[in-house]
């Protein structure tokens, strides 16, 4: 609560919860898929101020969680070519594979290095010229961008030692496949505010028709939060299920038009694993044929590596909004942030460890009970 | 990862070609290089929405303080210091 006491809209916070209680007169599930907004809602004490007939629960909204053990594993085995210089982003290098993390491969001596940007990643390859740079692409929708500016521009610069390992994962499969789960409790969905600053909001109308659900873009603030919850609970309890925008101010219906052509260009749409959940169809982003020299996957000729998870992590039934961290008995015991034991545990954008890290875990087993 | 951080387009450095254009955005004083290929209609003084190198839209001053302000209190800022100089391979921090 430390950081909601110094936020300067605590007035507003207050009132919007007040509001949220003096509509709410059912028990509602609420999903956020971005775990931008889950570490939020978790960080600023939020769940513990919405009405008890309301649930949050928290979806597969962060890429570095939902990235399979598999790929990191690959990462690692080409970040031990003497050849290759391999970067990502600082939270990627701290994800655990079936046996290291990529920070641990560079400490046995593996060329690992962590950038602000795809773009440097580029800059690293035309400094490096007897060198391979491989970059390590996760992310949504919000990142595709950057991360296909970055071979665009390797590709104008003629570069031959630039290449991406892509784990690029998209947001409306993953909301269908939690929807078309017959078991799914969620009722409604906060849309991640950044990815439709890109993707714009098109995609979702044929999600709330078919599955009658309201989902409202929200942003990642307490009060954007509150609003967009204000919003869904209010559509709810009059059996709406229309797609409206709380972030207006940062998203546009249409998008980003840039930005998708650029996306359109360098990816085209592909089946993606999810830790944790598994294969989704057409969830992802692969580079498309026409950049394929800038595909890692092709380049070093990686082959598919199976690799089990813990079986006894719930890690799907959390991201699917089936349970919360706190019914998975490991929580906090096997399953730390030093020692993850499945995809939410691995980021502090996960659920698992943003509860780890931000609750009160008396006051909301009590809530869960 | 995911969040698009504002900050203020203070010079426009160079153009590549008619979409590859950069600039040098300030986020409360960290000077990054930011691509502003997306952002076409951005100009010195804006303020832009920036994620991982690249400005996604340009927003307006009174909302990107605020967020900011937000962004900063919840510790949010540390992937603006990493890894500044790619070229030279600094020790990675660990934070
Ligand atoms: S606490 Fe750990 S083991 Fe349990 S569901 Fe979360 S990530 Fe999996």
């Amino acid at each position: 609560m430390k950081y909601l006491s110094e936020y300067r809209d605590l007035t507003l916070v207050t009132e919007l919860v007040e509001d949220i209680k003096a509509i709410t007169t059912k028990s509602w599930t609420i999903m956020e898929v971005c775990g931008g907004q889950t570490h939020s809602l978790v960080k600023n004490g939020l769940l513990e101020m919405l009405p008890n007939e309301i649930t949050m629960v928290h979806g597969p909204g962060c890429p570095v969680c939902v990235t399979p053990i598999s790929i990191i594993d690959e990462a690692i085995m080409l970040s031990k070519k003497s050849e290759v210089i391999l970067c990502s982003f600082g939270d990627m290098l701290r994800v655990p594979g079936s046996d290291k993390s990529l920070l641990e491969a560079k400490s046995e001596g593996a060329d690992v290095r962590m950038v602000y940007s795809p773009l440097d990643a580029v800059r690293l390859a035309k400094d490096n010229p007897d060198r391979e740079v491989v970059f390590f692409a996760v992310g949504f929708e919000t990142t595709a961008p950057a991360n296909a500016l970055s071979v665009i521009q390797a590709n104008k610069s003629r570069l031959k030692n630039y290449s991406i390992l892509a784990s690029h994962v998209l947001v409306p499969p993953a909301m269908e496949a939690i929807l078309s789960d017959p078991e799914t409790t969620v009722n409604a969905f906060l849309a991640a505010g950044h990815v439709c600053a890109i993707m714009g909001i098109d995609e979702y109308y044929p999600i709330a028709e078919k599955y009658k659900v309201p989902i409202v873009v929200t942003g990642f603030e307490p009060v954007d939060l509150l609003q967009g919850i204000y919003m869904t609970v209010k559509q709810l309890e009059v059996g709406e299920s229309k797609v409206e925008n709380q972030y207006a101010r940062v998203v546009q219906r249409e998008g980003n038009l840039l930005a998708k052509d650029v996306i359109d260009k360098v990816f085209e749409v592909s089946d993606r694993d999810w830790r944790g959940i598994g294969t989704i169809p057409s969830s992802g982003w692969e580079v498309s044929n026409r950049f394929q020299q800038y595909n890692a996957r092709k380049k070093f000729h990686l082959q598919p590596i199976e690799v089990k998870e813990n079986q006894n992590c719930m890690a799907g039934e959390i991201m699917k909004g089936k349970k919360k961290p706190f019914d998975c008995p490991l929580f906090g015991k096997a399953c730390n942030p030093e020692h993850p034991q499945g995809a939410p545990m691995v980021s502090s954008e996960g659920s698992c460890a943003a509860y780890y890290h931000y609750s009160n875990s008396n006051n909301m087993v009590a809530e869960n009970n | 990862m995911c969040l698009a951080i504002p900050g203020k387009l203070i010079t426009i450095t160079g153009q590549l070609d008619e979409t590859f254009r950069f600039g040098k955005v300030s986020f409360g004083g960290i000077m990054k290089e930011v691509n502003l290929s997306m952002v076409p209609e951005a100009q010195v003084g804006d303020y832009v929405l920036v994620h991982v190198g690249v400005a996604i839209s340009v927003v307006d001053e009174e909302e990107a303080l605020k967020t900011f302000e937000y962004i900063k209190q919840i510790g949010e800022l540390n992937e603006l210091n990493e890894d500044e100089m790619p070229s030279t391979n600094q020790q990675l921090k660990q934070s």
